[in-house]
């Protein structure tokens, strides 16, 4: 594989360390800025050489951003299939600059950026993606970053800006803040205690919506909910991430008040449910990506209700990313089959555990 | 996305189910959904850019305009609806009367209250624009082989870059 990720800072994965407030239950907060160029047509529209030129003058500019001073640089469409699903695995590009739907490739001159917890991507569905990440539940810091990165990296290029409609994106959708402020959150104990199909209900009427654990079209797996922002015109950015904030403060409430409900009142069936999910983890020798992410959801939660000791939520978040089949091919220096990724995946588990998880018997 | 149970439509219909104390996603065409008794409100769907393709779809029926294009990037109403992407910031213009509506029934709103915009240097936009002018008309007269016109927009482009 040529793509080198010890060249990106903490291998892009800073906000892993779960040193932020809640990060049991919120994994990460990220915001995401849609910016375009002025004077290019939007990447969709755009040429092959409009495209490649977007991204000469992006990358020009970028050098002199302090936001993304010594940023790693990656060509997307450079890279191989793999490395794309491995970019992406990292929640450094999206589906659709890695190019993964079925039928699809990735677009031309596509490219990010990385500089610890903020990156950008080029040629995407709008010219400009701007990503912060922060580790736990911190939305407000993740905005401060957003904010200072968009306003350097705006007086180096400029920006497609309408003085009523605000910042110009290629999906209306986007249009106004283009600012997507999200967090990615665990609520197991609302979905065993069927609590959850209310809480995402709620959600909507807060103008909020939620995704799966890889944003749009992805599955909702392992109990993991991305919760966001579904409108972004009309009101400004401190007042949507502050809805947010407020909500998912709400929603984390509720997630612990239900783990407390759980253990008061179904403690050994819960306490049986998670111990088999960490024998499982602990012993299988053929480990099918779901099933990992579903029994790595239970033993996340019995690290929550302190069952499990000595494993800590970095472990945890490392686990998550670490065991999956890109993340598997990359350690393993070769391509793996399904079937062999399903061994290596249930291998790197075992030993992960092994090393840091000490039930306390 | 193609539904899970026939495998062969597309899926309208996107449900979140406990299964098992588990979330599952299913989804589903709107035949199948109807064979498993799933009440659905297909003519309005919930989600927003759904809400807003089925309004853009309205405004062209009403409006003769359908095949209006952008001057600049030359996208039409009709490519817009079929993929529910602007081709470029002049496209809000041309289609304004229609995107101020759609705006509004997706967001509740058309204007912007978030930061402002000011570029360092005003003239960058004036200059990238005039930049994509000038690159557009000299494909266009390598196209027809018009060297001398051709040569002259290069040294034009090179003296702005």
């Amino acid at each position: 594989m040529s793509l080198d990720l010890s060249l990106v800072p903490d291998g892009g994965l800073h906000w892993l360390g779960a040193s932020g407030e809640h990060a049991g239950i919120v994994l990460s907060s990220r915001i995401r800025l849609a910016r375009n160029l002025a004077g290019y047509a939007f990447p969709p529209r755009a040429r092959e050489g409009e495209r490649l030129r977007v991204l000469h003058q992006v990358r020009e500019a970028v050098g002199r951003v302090p936001s993304l001073r010594d940023a790693a640089f990656v060509r997307v469409d450079e890279c191989s299939p793999q490395e794309r699903l491995l970019l992406h695995e990292r929640h450094l590009v999206s589906r659709e600059l890695a190019g993964l739907d079925q039928g699809t490739t990735a677009p031309g001159a596509g490219a990010v950026f990385v500089a610890g917890d903020s990156g950008l991507m080029v040629n995407e569905e709008d010219h400009l993606r701007l990503q912060v990440f922060r580790s736990g539940f911190d939305v407000a810091g993740a905005l401060r970053d957003a904010e200072r990165m968009d306003r350097e990296l705006g007086t180096e290029v400029p920006y497609a800006w309408h003085q009523e409609f605000g910042f110009l994106t290629a999906c209306p959708t986007n249009t106004g803040t283009g600012m997507r402020a999200s967090v990615l959150i665990h609520l197991p104990a609302l979905v065993l205690t069927q609590e959850i199909g209310k809480v995402l209900q709620g959600l909507q009427h807060m103008g909020l919506t939620y995704r799966g654990l890889y944003g749009e079209g992805s599955d909702v797996l392992g109990n993991f909910f991305q919760i966001s922002n579904q409108t972004t015109l009309g009101r400004g950015e401190d007042e949507l991430a502050d809805q947010l904030i407020r909500v998912v403060r709400r929603v984390i409430e509720r997630e612990e008040e239900a783990r407390r409900v759980l253990v008061r009142d179904a403690g050994y069936i819960i306490e049986d449910k998670l111990w088999r999910a960490y024998g499982t983890l602990r012993h299988a020798r053929n480990l099918p990506a779901d099933e990992a992410m579903n029994l790595l959801s239970g033993v996340r939660l019995a690290a929550g209700l302190h069952l499990l000791s000595g494993l800590s939520v970095y472990t945890l978040n490392k686990l998550l990313i670490f065991s999956q089949s890109a993340h598997l091919s990359h350690a393993a220096g070769r391509v793996l089959t399904e079937g062999e990724a399903n061994l290596a995946r249930a291998k790197y588990v075992r030993t992960v555990l092994a090393t840091e998880a000490k039930p306390p018997g | 996305m193609i539904c899970d149970q026939c495998r062969e439509r597309d899926a309208v219909v996107h449900l979140t189910q406990m299964v098992e104390n588990a979330v599952k996603q299913v989804h589903l065409c709107e035949q199948c959904s109807a064979e498993r008794g799933i009440e659905t409100t297909v003519a309005e769907p919930k989600h927003p850019l759904g809400d807003f393709l089925q309004a853009v779809q309205q405004q062209a029926a009403q409006m003769p305009g359908d095949a209006a294009r952008c001057a600049y990037c030359g996208t039409s109403l009709r490519d817009f609806r079929a993929s529910g992407r602007l081709g470029c910031a002049h496209c809000y213009g041309a289609f304004e009367q229609s995107l101020r509506e759609l705006l509004r029934r997706v967001h509740g709103s058309t204007k912007h209250e978030g930061w402002r915009y000011e570029t360092r240097d005003p003239e960058l936009v004036t200059r990238a624009e005039t930049l994509r002018d000038l690159r557009d008309r000299l494909q266009r007269a390598v196209s027809d082989e018009a060297f001398e016109t051709a040569a002259s927009l290069r040294d034009q482009i090179r003296g702005l870059e």
